[in-house]
């Protein structure tokens, strides 16, 4: 299962996001300055530009903006994923993240339907955080 | 206020390779053909072109970071100046804005814009990631983003909030469709029904392949000098008199609000320095990389209200006879999509307003709008030409 797919390549400062998600934790990232939340990860507030958001633990929980069901890809590395929700989940926090949504009742998905977060093992040992449907 | 740049340049000259599949062909050799082609078609020379502009940097164009001088030293030019603004599909009508500004400067006098690429057949089986695994990207290329995809989400959304139809993104294929029949060099002549469109696979739901372009090796290009120049040339000029271009986003977790673009801006601008609105446009040449990407625009650049171009496109408003006509030529959608369809929707406005377009022929159409859409939703581009 973890063959196809491809990897992150973190830095070094991403690095602590994907060792948090191998430890089954999503980090988003908040200003001490602001308090904007933020995704995807930057090293600067994009509110106030001011240097160093600070990581902060997302509550998993949020809903889908939207989604597809990809069922065909140019891409070589998905193909064998095919059919596969992707998403766009906009958090409870307020940043939106891009994710699969996974799970028994993934089919089910609609707009605006609540998701949690759940870790997934994917490509090179990575843990992939992904979305499923609140309630099944 | 109209810009002091409205109308100063022109575009004289114009060529779509017929092609639409040359397997083996090096897109390079595509360039050459177009460039030789717009150039007779303006009447004027190689050795007349001092502006050059180009984006190659897609692995069917063939050329990597340096495209421009890859392609001016294939073609044997050594321009003055030059514009390798690489923001995908709307890359030429960017080129062509900005060599409106440089003629209208005096930074060149004969600026040549071409594009070409073997989408079809050169090379097999690229990937279509706009980013890196690193950086940004490693935030979104894990989970299996593809263009179709990416265009799929906006289209979802779409439908979410305003209760567009699979039958409304449909409608927008079928008339490029009928566009697309009295083409000759057209991909795909056979007209087709909503329920064909409804009928053909899902690609990346709610997109079926029939709310897809084609994928085709191809190319095109146009010439554009001043006005004053235009003048003494054979051929009838075809004005600038608008432009405007603006980004959204590349990763699409960033795209905010999911159901407009970037258009809203290149649009307004565009009309700005036109000096028009919208109901001033007797045509348009909108993006069709997709059914959503032609929805989208309508929206975005006030042809009609937000939410409201499902109902537009199936009421037939973008048919000949309707309030806006489109893709007259059969569009990316059914005559040609090489993989920067922006050249090509330039040189369909510019034959419409010429009155030499090889699909539908408007009843004397004096304004064009042509909008280009790059990426995924990412960026746009906007021109306004009149006669």
């Amino acid at each position: 299962m973890t063959a196809s797919g491809l990897a992150p390549l973190a830095d070094e400062f991403s690095q602590e996001y994907w060792d948090a998600a191998a430890e089954d934790r999503l980090l988003i990232q908040r200003c001490p300055g602001c308090g904007q939340y933020q995704f995807y990860p930057r090293r600067h507030c994009t509110g106030c530009f001011a240097p160093d958001p600070v990581w902060h633990p997302a509550s998993g929980r949020g809903r889908v903006h939207t989604y597809t069901v990809v069922r065909q890809t140019p891409n070589a590395e998905f193909a064998a994923d095919c059919p596969y929700v992707l998403a766009i989940i906009e958090l409870d926090e307020g940043p939106r993240l891009t994710a699969r949504i996974v799970g028994a009742s993934r089919a089910e998905v609609r707009c605006d339907a609540p998701v949690t977060v759940v870790f997934s093992p994917a490509k090179d040992g990575v843990t992939l955080p992904n979305f499923a449907l609140v309630g099944t | 206020m109209t810009a002091n740049w409205s109308g100063q340049v022109a575009i004289v000259g114009a060529y779509e390779s017929p092609r639409r599949v040359a397997a083996g062909l090096h897109p390079f050799a595509i360039h050459a053909e177009c460039a030789r082609g717009a150039l007779t078609d303006a009447g004027l020379e190689l050795a007349d072109v001092d502006g050059l502009a180009t984006a190659a940097s897609f692995p069917a164009e063939g050329a990597r970071e340096m495209a421009v001088a890859e392609i001016a030293e294939y073609l044997g030019i050594h321009p003055r100046w030059i514009d390798g603004t690489d923001i995908g599909g709307a890359a030429p009508l960017s080129h062509a804005g900005h060599a409106v500004a440089a003629i209208a400067a005096g930074l060149a006098d004969v600026v040549l814009v071409t594009y070409a690429a073997g989408g079809r057949s050169w090379p097999h089986g690229a990937a279509d990631y706009l980013t890196y695994a690193h950086g940004p990207g490693q935030w979104e290329l894990p989970y299996g983003p593809s263009t179709v995809a990416t265009y799929a989400l906006a289209a979802r959304r779409h439908m979410h909030d305003y209760g567009t139809t699979a039958e409304d993104l449909a409608a927008i294929a079928v008339q490029c469709r009928a566009n697309a029949a009295a083409n000759p060099d057209a991909r795909y002549r056979t007209p087709i029904t909503v329920e064909d469109v409804l009928a053909s696979p899902l690609v990346a739901d709610p997109l079926h392949r029939l709310d897809c372009c084609v994928v085709t090796d191809s190319g095109g290009a146009f010439v554009l000098t001043s006005a004053r120049r235009a003048e003494r040339l054979s051929g009838k000029p075809v004005h600038v008199i608008g432009f405007g271009e603006a980004l959204g986003q590349v990763s699409m977790s960033q795209m905010w609000p999911f159901t407009a673009t970037a258009a809203a801006a290149s649009g307004a601008r565009a009309f700005e320095s036109a000096g028009l609105r919208p109901a001033d446009i007797d045509c348009a040449q909108l993006y069709d990389s997709f059914t959503i990407t032609v929805l989208l625009a309508l929206e975005d650049l006030g042809f009609c209200a937000k939410g409201e171009g499902g109902t537009f496109a199936s009421a037939g408003e973008l048919a000949p006879g309707g309030a806006l006509p489109i893709n007259t030529d059969g569009g990316g959608l059914s005559s040609n999509h090489p993989g920067r369809r922006g050249a090509l929707a330039i040189i369909e406005a510019v034959r419409q307003l010429r009155g030499t377009s090889p699909g539908v022929r408007l009843d004397d159409p004096h304004t064009a709008l042509v909008h280009g859409m790059g990426g995924s939703l990412s960026t746009s581009s906007t021109l306004i030409l009149g006669v």
